[in-house]
């Protein structure tokens, strides 16, 4: 029963990982239709911002976490859209190079500034007893963290008026524009919501994963699954296509091993997408965010 | 399926990148002259292997600078030519080529990585230049024009695996990275724990690059084993040992690994996560013999804090050179076949990690092996097993008897 509850635990912490690491990805793809190449490595700036932020500055971890790494990734983001993507829009092969051009510079840039040693940050929270196991308290934070951060940007995009001008800039920029909108400062704010989201992401893992330049790569293929699993609604295809990946891989590798585990997600992706084509969102939930 | 091919054209386009860049070696001219003896090194000195190659690079040139000040080798200087591979087996293959036939080079020192190493080594026979390599690796190894300044798994693991049954239980679960070195280190661990009467629960393989290791910790607690053994390797694992101590099992159920602090990981972790994991070396920084500590004193003179620590692999590296160069003062050339003859009439060199003694039969080392235990970013040593032999590589390799062999053996377990 012990050993259930942890397996239990561990499973939720496979899909709010999932949740975690796609939803910036989910924000610029799914409502801007832009491939971003360098988001596994907006996410490693988030993870650098916490923990420099965290062991210079003297930063509490919390703040560094939560508050500085979205915002210095978000501003970051909106510099690279007024510079880059703003030129590219409807062009989405020239954004994949754009956006992996700058994902290649920002490996060697971080690599020159950091060096390439893994830094890290201990798990801030001290661990959590259930019967003879324990596990970790930061994957109970996770947990709750990508349930807050998922309704969060669900009040967000359905209740306010920036939610409200930025459905409508995606669906019909123009239509949005003659009234009253203003496209390029939607474009540039949400492709910055991304990039926060991002940057808050990396800087969340930071304390699980440690950080070194190279530390998107491992991210950026399974964010991509769970997007495009998900389908084009963010928020319900992110959280259905992260509960049915982040299951399948951990009980596979609950009853093998973790090759097993990478290789069930990677199977059930393709069966899914072979079923439906245009993911979870393109079938069920149609309505939904 | 975009996003599989992205890894894959990360990576040619930064090999492309490097090679456009065509980054010219870095040679350094001090001792140029005609009767200057040239010694090549090819190793990471950027890229992912960096890390380890800086300090690999910079105990080879001090063992170099060391031969120089003392007068040189037979009366000439050395000319080091540095060669950065990039992280990169094409440029190792490239370079390999150009220290032999270009730069014709008396010996090449280099290598990290097995695949590097199986990358150079067949060049440099071919083209009969002298290889050394510098770093432990899984043995097995067999040729006449190679020589490993290293550990193999029989000298640190067959030492390791007793000492850490004895102090905590015979019930041991090993988790260890996906490739060759894990999965031939993980096999000499069930031998040994099976020759001292132990049990080897469950052996669990992680690619490189996974980073989320809650199954498997939950799995080690439902297991319940005496000692966790760790073969895990790179900067994703390191995870490993923070998930480890945040699910709260430091202490509970003790870590011994042969490969920890090779990366440096016992600087990269804070105490807390990294106090009391058993290691098993033939060089820790913290050696209390005074030929250490002066080595370790001119290191730092040297190099300054760029080196946060000396690691085995760097130690490896030394003793390469010192090993190469006793070889030639002995044979008095450095001619390949005269240099070989003489290290295979048997040498032994002072290193700071003790004695190393060149085995003619297997061109490996006999080496002596410590036990330590982390204790706040230091290695604690607790023991020292003096002249280990590379029995492992013994098992399949005779260069007396085969001197034409040029083969890797899978040694069978």
């Amino acid at each position: 029963m012990d050993l259930l509850i942890i397996y239990g635990i561990e499973v939720l912490n496979a899909i709010a990982v999932l949740i975690i690491m796609s939803l910036g990805l989910a924000v610029v793809f799914g409502m801007m239709k832009i491939v971003n190449m360098a988001h596994g490595e907006f996410m490693m700036l988030g993870g650098y911002s916490a923990i420099l932020a965290t062991n210079h500055l003297g930063v509490p971890i919390w703040i560094a976490m939560l508050v500085i790494a979205p915002l210095v990734v978000g501003v970051f983001g909106i510099v690279i859209e007024r510079v880059i993507i703003r030129h590219l829009y409807g062009r989405m092969i020239d954004t994949m190079l754009a956006t992996w051009g700058l994902s290649l510079a920002l490996i060697g840039a971080a690599t020159m500034v950091f060096g390439n040693t893994t830094l890290g940050i201990s798990s801030p929270l001290p661990s959590v007893t259930v019967g003879s196991y324990s596990t970790s308290g930061y994957s109970l934070f996770t947990i709750l963290f990508a349930l807050c951060l998922v309704g969060a940007l669900w009040l967000l995009l359905r209740y306010t008026t920036l939610g409200l001008c930025a459905r409508a800039t995606m669906q019909n920029a123009r239509m949005a524009a003659a009234l009253g909108t203003n496209p390029g400062k939607i474009y540039s704010l949400t492709f910055g919501l991304g990039a926060a989201l991002s940057g808050l992401g990396g800087a969340l893992l930071a304390p699980i994963t440690g950080v070194i330049p190279t530390i998107g790569i491992s991210f950026i293929a399974k964010a991509f699954i769970t997007v495009i699993g998900g389908g084009s609604a963010i928020i319900a295809g992110t959280l259905s296509s992260s509960t049915l990946f982040g299951t399948i891989s951990q009980l596979a590798t609950y009853a093998w091993t973790p090759v097993f585990g990478a290789v069930a997600l990677l199977l059930s992706a393709i069966v899914l997408l072979r079923l439906l084509p245009q993911g979870i969102t393109g079938r069920f939930f149609r309505r939904s965010l | 399926m975009a996003i599989s091919r992205r890894s894959f054209l990360q990576g040619s386009a930064l090999s492309a990148l490097g090679l456009a860049a065509g980054v010219a070696p870095k040679m350094s001219f001090a001792a140029d002259n005609k009767d200057a003896i040239k010694v090549a090194t090819i190793l990471d000195l950027s890229g992912g292997l960096d890390i380890y190659g800086k300090p690999m690079s910079n105990a080879i040139n001090l063992a170099a600078d060391d031969i120089n000040a003392a007068g040189g080798l037979l009366g000439r200087p050395l000319q080091m030519i540095n060669y950065d591979a990039q992280s990169n087996m094409q440029l190792y293959a490239q370079y390999a080529q150009q220290a032999a036939l270009k730069d014709k080079v008396a010996v090449v020192q280099g290598g990290i990585t097995s695949a590097s190493r199986e990358v150079i080594r067949p060049v440099l026979d071919r083209f009969r230049s002298l290889y050394f390599y510098p770093a432990q690796y899984e043995g097995g190894v067999c040729d006449r024009n190679y020589f490993s300044s290293g550990s193999t798994p029989a000298q640190t693991v067959e030492k390791l695996v007793p000492y850490a049954m004895k102090k905590w239980g015979k019930k041991i679960y090993v988790v260890a990275a996906d490739y060759n070195y894990g999965q031939i280190v993980s096999a000499w661990v069930k031998k040994s724990v099976h020759d001292n009467g132990g049990e080897v629960v469950t052996v669990e393989f992680f690619p490189l690059d996974v980073t989320d290791f809650g199954a498997a910790i939950s799995k080690i607690q439902s297991a319940k084993p005496d000692i966790v053994w760790s073969a895990l390797v790179g900067g994703a694992h390191i995870s490993f040992y923070r998930q480890w101590h945040a699910a709260g099992m430091s202490g509970k159920i003790p870590i011994a690994s042969t490969v920890f602090g090779g990366g440096n990981e016992h600087i990269i972790l804070s105490p807390e996560e990294s106090n009391g994991i058993l290691v098993a070396a033939n060089y820790m920084q913290e050696i209390p013999t005074p030929e250490n500590q002066a080595f370790v004193q001119k290191f730092h003179a040297k190099y300054g804090t760029s080196t946060p620590y000396i690691s085995d692999l760097a130690m490896g590296a030394y003793q390469g050179m010192l090993i190469w160069a006793e070889g030639v003062r002995k044979a008095g050339s450095v001619d390949r076949m005269k240099v070989i003859e003489a290290l295979e009439s048997g040498i032994t060199v002072a290193s700071p990690s003790g004695k190393v003694t060149v085995d003619p039969a297997t061109h490996h080392c006999t080496l002596d092996v410590h036990i330590a235990e982390v204790e706040n970013h230091q290695m604690k040593i607790l023991e020292t097993f003096t002249d280990q032999a590379p029995s492992d590589t013994a098992m399949v390799c005779d260069l007396k008897k085969n001197p034409r062999d040029t083969k890797q053996y899978q040694i069978e377990l």
